[in-house]
């Protein structure tokens, strides 16, 4: 089968899903409660696909995910609340800023390599965070009001559009340099590949969709405040893709549903929800390292079957 | 004194040796040669137990001590000298003779074996402050022979020790090595350089990709055509 | 001399976070693991040392001690049962595993006792007295004075003794200290009971300064700690007694300014700027060049 075929086989089947989902919403089947958890399964979806592109395929361990969040959120919140423009522009401006934002911390810290990268991500989410603690103009620590926007269908696009732009980059000249780098970067700077540009490149890129889920994220509770954004947050991005199987999007997204699934059940136990949580991350980390998938996709096991069958599959 | 028996080493899934057997009697010289990546230093770790072999048993003085911990190794009279010496340049040269005898309890022997050691190494004395990486390689190289003697071993395994260095510091390197035999010690010899070692070992064995191909006595191994041509060249 | 009362003040805080500092460095230098669950432990010497005064009647000194033991014991447990497996694993798998038991241990705490904070008992005479104009608590004198005994008898340790030789050689080169006939995996595991049990006495001091501990009280400074370990330069044991005290130094002069809801953002610039400018730290110019 061609791969164009293949593409829109899935945009057809996720259309479907969507506009049942949409339907169950529209006509009361699913209430506030399910519609709520439809939507934050979209926003951790986007969170974990974009940090999957800086991690999984270029193999920067960022550990400061959660601070590209907030300047989403907060800055699609001003435009929205404040300044009165219109939701869906208020989200790319917000994704816009998040990525220059991305090339701000990027460019200095991204010649850092494994743990010293990760504590500076780290420490820049923390900068940002407390820079909107110290702005009285978004409510400082006591937060900021924000209109309830997001709907299932905004969201619902945001993570088609995430998913189609990073796995068209995965799979294009770049996305190649990009595992190049992770691979062996001595190696593919030999190869005359300019790892600085992939790198900051990538990391632009997973800084703009989560300026997207920011925006998405502020518009879905009605209040913004500098305590959701901090590491523990990133963590729980982190988590998504390294439990779904570093360099697998789709083990990304699994891991981002189910997660999500499961904390929102144990909503009413918190502690109980933390320490199941990180005996979940010990354990599998000792015992499965690379994660629910390892560095296949699900597409993968359909494949194999096809070329069980019949032989030939490209082309 | 030292028996292996047919030992498999993996690397993985890459298998280093491959049925593997050798002996060194007490009082000699043996000496393993071959090209790089034949297995020549997968064969000390395996004895000194950095390497656990797959399959294959090895003595030392009638005990096994196949896929044992390194220190039991050790404490068992094995010492390994690395290849590319591999000091503690962090440490000065004092306290990298001190963890040679790191299992030693008998302070006063040691204090002994350790004048010895600056008798050996008379460089090593004059630089007994000084931290180890600021050594020349010859130096490093002493130093960790040094190193390895003060644990009083029995047999010590010696890994490329003329690797990197000056034709001078070579020479009194094998002399050192001599010496060192004539006080009582085995010593199993691991070298690229075929010709030196063929000339100070009693015997010597020949190893490439991981089969032994080749052993008997070392003068008689030095007039070997087919060592001629591989090992000594135009030597 | 309002100057030298900060100068006295960020000593003091500064002196805590090189006792936790110190933990993060020997433990990456021997294992190259950053120990996300250090700060944890410190919340932990904290409780023990709480409940060692409070509900047990003990003094200052016997709770630091024991303090300092359970702490060690609980660093052991940790190294053995979680990152002892991870030797060969990548880094980021050893991270989560790290960032696993540091979560695993706070909610763990308040899942026994709840979140709410406890208040520190008294232990150390609340006397000041004025030095060129500047006050100096009993509590100030007493941390300085423990921390500098503690690092004292840890650069003994490192130095003198053979456990720190062999502590030193490993961290260099673990399959050459094999070869020593050390025992690499005891090695580790003392490094982690030694600090470990810096941190518990942290915990206890920091109790004792500070009068409100709480289980999630280690998140913040065991971050700060290891901006402090990077500081002075990971892996070099005075480098992280440096970094501390600049840290804590510089921490205190950002908040006299009157801009103390920056103070933590200093912590992270500094990091941030040390780690772009000079990763290798304050003290670290001339260590690790493996030849």
């Amino acid at each position: 089968m061609k791969k164009s075929k293949i593409f829109w086989i899935y945009i057809a089947v996720a259309l479907v899903v969507y506009a049942i989902v949409e339907l169950l919403i529209v006509n009361g089947q699913l209430d506030m409660y399910y519609s709520n958890l439809f939507i934050t399964i979209a926003i951790n979806i986007i969170l974990a696909v974009s940090l999957h592109l800086v991690i999984g395929i270029t193999g920067q361990f960022s550990i400061g995910h959660a601070g590209f969040l907030a300047v989403g959120a907060y800055i699609s919140a001003i435009f929205t609340t404040n300044l009165g423009f219109p939701f869906p522009v208020a989200l790319i401006i917000g994704a816009i800023v998040a990525a220059v934002a991305g090339l701000i911390v990027g460019i200095p810290t991204l010649r850092l390599k494994g743990d010293y990268l990760a504590i500076a991500t780290l420490g820049f989410a923390e900068i940002i965070r407390i820079i909107f603690l110290n702005i009285d103009y978004v409510g400082g620590a006591a937060g900021m009001q924000v209109d309830y926007l997001t709907t299932w269908t905004y969201a619902f696009f945001g993570v088609l559009i995430t998913i189609i732009v990073i796995a068209n980059f995965t799979n294009s000249r770049h996305g190649r340099a990009c595992i190049a780098v992770r691979e062996d970067e001595i190696a593919a700077d030999a190869m005359g590949i300019n790892t600085t540009y992939y790198k900051v490149l990538a990391f632009a890129i997973g800084s703009f969709f989560a300026g997207l889920a920011g925006g998405l994220f502020a518009h879905n509770f009605f209040i913004i405040q500098p305590s959701q954004f901090g590491f523990l947050k990133s963590f729980d991005i982190l988590i998504y893709v390294v439990l779904g199987g570093l360099g697998s999007l789709s083990g990304a997204v699994i891991a981002a549903i189910l997660l999500t699934v499961i904390s929102l059940y144990l909503q009413d136990f918190p502690e109980t929800r933390m320490i199941i949580y990180s005996l979940v991350l010990i354990i599998v980390m000792l015992y499965r390292p690379s994660g629910l998938m390892g560095t296949k996709e699900i597409t993968d096991f359909f494949k194999f079957n096809k070329k069980a069958k019949g032989g030939k599959v490209n082309e | 004194m030292l028996t292996i028996n047919e030992i498999n080493v993996f690397y993985g899934n890459i298998q280093a040796l491959k049925g593997v057997s050798l002996e060194v009697n007490e009082g000699e010289i043996v000496t393993l040669i071959g090209a790089n990546g034949a297995g020549k230093s997968t064969l000390l770790k395996t004895v000194s137990g950095l390497l656990k072999p797959k399959q294959g048993t090895i003595e030392f003085q009638g005990k096994t001590i196949a896929g044992k911990a390194a220190q039991t190794i050790v404490k068992a009279g094995i010492s390994h000298v690395p290849e590319g010496r591999r000091v503690f340049s962090n440490m000065s040269v004092e306290e990298n003779l001190d963890l040679g005898a790191y299992l030693r309890k008998d302070h006063k022997a040691v204090a002994e074996d350790k004048e010895r050691i600056f008798k050996i190494f008379p460089i090593l004395l004059e630089r007994r402050k000084q931290l180890s990486g600021t050594l020349s390689g010859g130096e490093q190289q002493m130093l960790a022979m040094g190193r390895a003697i003060m644990a009083r071993p029995k047999l010590l395994l010696l890994d490329e020790p003329s690797m990197g260095l000056a034709p001078l510091m070579v020479k009194t390197i094998f002399h050192t090595i001599e010496e060192i035999r004539k006080e009582g010690t085995t010593i199993l010899l691991v070298e690229q350089n075929a010709h030196m070692a063929l000339s100070i070992a009693d015997r010597a064995y020949v190893i490439e990709t991981g089969h032994v191909v080749l052993s008997g006595l070392a003068k008689d191994l030095q007039e070997a055509e087919q060592v001629k041509a591989a090992y000594l060249g135009g030597l | 001399m309002e100057w030298l009362q900060q100068l006295i003040n960020g000593i003091s805080l500064g002196s805590i976070y090189a006792l936790i500092a110190l933990g993060y460095t020997m433990v990456y230098g021997i294992i190259k693991l950053i120990n996300f669950a250090h700060g944890d432990v410190f919340m932990i010497g904290a409780f023990i040392g709480f409940f060692a005064i409070s509900r047990w009647d003990l003094g200052f000194f016997p709770a630091l001690l024991l303090a300092m033991v359970v702490c060690a014991l609980l660093g052991v447990f940790i190294e053995r049962v979680a990152y002892k497996r991870l030797r060969n694993a990548t880094r980021i798998a050893a991270l989560i595993t790290a960032i696993g038991v540091s979560l695993l241990i706070e909610y763990t705490t308040i899942f026994f006792r709840g979140a709410q904070p406890e208040a520190y008992p008294n232990v150390v005479s609340s006397k000041t007295f004025q030095f060129l104009g500047a006050q100096i608590s009993m509590q100030s004198i007493m941390i300085l004075s423990v921390s500098i005994v503690l690092m004292l008898i840890l650069q003994f340790i490192v130095h003198k003794t053979k456990i720190g030789k062999a502590m030193r050689a490993v961290s260099y080169d673990v399959e050459a200290a094999r070869l020593m006939g050390i025992n690499v995996d005891n090695t580790i595991s003392v490094t982690f009971a030694i600090g470990s049990a810096l941190a518990g006495a942290a915990g206890v001091i920091f109790g004792v300064y500070y009068t409100k501990i709480d289980p999630l009280m280690g998140i913040i400074p065991g971050v700060k700690a290891f901006v402090a370990a990077v500081l002075g330069g990971i892996g070099i044991i005075p480098g992280a007694v440096a970094g501390g005290m600049v840290l804590g130094v510089v921490e205190t002069i950002v908040s006299a300014l009157g801009f103390s809801s920056w103070r933590d953002a200093a912590a992270f610039i500094i990091l941030i700027l040390i780690l772009i400018f000079r990763p290798s730290g304050i003290f670290g110019k001339n260590t690790r060049e493996k030849v």
